[in-house]
């Protein structure tokens, strides 16, 4: 979910997986410079529908395979994916594309070895987006739907159809649900204990300690 | 599986056997298509089989008769074109980014041009439809169910005429109009350093692509070494009988 912290944690993981000696490698989504400049036209002229938002973020994606994902995993690194499909399965199904459709569209992707969810109540990413930022984006809102003129407003309700797809996909592909409303600490806690279990990786209270 | 979010007719898992007019798989839940009077001819076919010319022609013969009629074309989007010529310039495409831009592109011209199009009872003449993004796809070696699936938003042409030409014939015809170019001539593919080998090959696979689609998708097809208005006198013989017998567009009589 956007506001729920995920960056924040991914970068803590990163730290103590490199201090563990692990190679890491962070790809964020919707990052390629291939579709930057498209969906900067987009966006810029709100002329997105939900099946171009969907199919740029596909191919951005398909890029960030290609170059950023299935390389490193060659090479043995442990891959820390900020977003993946699950992202587009849930934003694209709130846009109204078709479920099924856009799970076949992502066929090509590798499945990852864990996947995180972090999980926070609509009013509580609004409240940490909009403390942070002047301003909530356009399609980060949903506006781009119609259903409200009000910005937060668009954003609740667009994110709430957000949060239930997720709902479905933690099922669907068995996600691991981390609470992202519990302090920064335990939330990293928890998201290592969860890494730990798929890898062998040496514990380090003290590291986490330290960031605390 | 497949239900939709709002989908006022949620008819989803469309059966195989195809209607015009209507989405090859599922739908596009927001974007109901049924009852629109428009009407899509395809004009399919290789480089340098006059497919320009041909529509060219048409257009102006159906406007005469009180159709109205918009053109769409491959890559031609607003939002696309920019970055589909930069990723080619650049050279860092791969076969899915390839495919994935296209359909982009293909998306974007759907629903800004077709679907409003159609809604307001216009013919289409599409330079190209999907099956040329199907048969790059194909010779590239993408999976033949996954891009039948990506592209199932696509909407059925009432007709779909493919323009066939043998190996031969259209390497002459591209090197008379402007030579090879890298992509056309499947470079990408790393087939060979010989351009000239590298455009043969990946032209004669492109053909054998449409070739098998033809059936699969009920393509007429139409030799397209004749002479330009032989060729266009047999696309108005039967886009005029097609249309005399779903008269629901235009004002019709020639």
């Amino acid at each position: 979910m956007d506001g729920s912290g995920k960056t924040t944690q991914l970068a803590l993981l990163a730290k103590w997986l490199s201090a563990a000696g692990q190679p890491v490698f962070v790809t964020e989504w919707n990052s390629s410079a291939l579709v930057k400049a498209a969906t900067k036209t987009g966006k810029k002229k709100n002329s997105l529908t939900p099946m171009t938002f969907s199919l740029l973020h596909a191919t951005d994606f398909a890029d960030r395979l290609l170059y950023n994902i299935i390389p490193p995993l060659k090479a043995g690194m442990i891959v820390l994916a900020d977003r993946y499909a699950y992202t587009a399965f849930a934003r694209d199904a709130a846009r109204g594309v078709d479920r099924k459709w856009v799970r076949e569209l992502y066929s090509f992707a590798v499945k990852p070895d864990l996947a995180v969810y972090f999980k926070v109540p609509i009013e509580v990413s609004a409240d940490r987006l909009l403390a942070r930022r002047v301003k909530l984006k356009f399609y980060e809102a949903g506006m781009d739907m119609g259903w409200s003129s009000s910005l937060v407003e668009s954003f609740k309700m667009f994110q709430g159809k957000v949060l239930s797809e997720y709902d479905r996909l933690v099922d669907e592909f068995g996600l691991s649900v981390v609470n992202a409303v519990g302090s920064i600490t335990e939330q990293q806690r928890t998201f290592r204990k969860l890494v730990s279990q798929h890898m062998s990786i040496q514990e380090s209270d003290e590291q986490l300690d330290e960031i605390a | 599986m497949s239900s939709s979010m709002k989908s006022p007719d949620d008819n989803v898992g469309t059966p195989a056997t195809v209607t015009p007019g209507s989405y090859y798989g599922n739908p596009i839940p927001y974007l109901p298509i049924d009852g629109y009077p428009g009407k899509i001819i395809a004009i399919e076919g290789t480089d340098g089989v006059g497919r320009s010319t041909q529509i060219t022609l048409l257009r102006e013969w159906l406007e005469v008769q009180g159709y109205g009629v918009i053109e769409t074309g491959w890559t031609r989007s607003e939002l696309m074109q920019p970055t589909i010529e930069l990723a080619k310039s650049s050279n860092t495409l791969n076969k899915l980014t390839f495919v994935l831009l296209y359909a982009t592109d293909f998306a974007d011209r759907l629903e800004k041009e077709i679907v409003p199009a159609l809604k307001a009872g216009f013919i289409v003449l599409s330079d190209r439809y999907i099956f040329t993004a199907m048969a790059r796809a194909g010779v590239r070696g993408v999976d033949r169910t996954w891009i039948r699936n990506l592209y199932g938003f696509a909407i059925v042409p009432h007709l779909v005429f493919y323009l066939k030409i043998d190996e031969k014939t259209l390497i002459r015809r591209v090197l008379q109009a402007r030579g090879m170019e890298f992509w056309e001539s499947g470079m990408d593919m790393k087939l060979g350093d010989d351009i000239y080998e590298s455009f043969r090959a990946y032209q004669r696979a492109l053909l054998r692509e449409y070739g098998s689609m033809s059936d699969e998708f009920g393509f007429r097809v139409l030799d397209a070494r004749r002479k330009v208005d032989i060729i266009q006198d047999e696309l108005r013989r039967q886009i005029g009988a097609f249309l005399a017998e779903t008269d629901t567009v235009g004002v019709g009589g020639a």
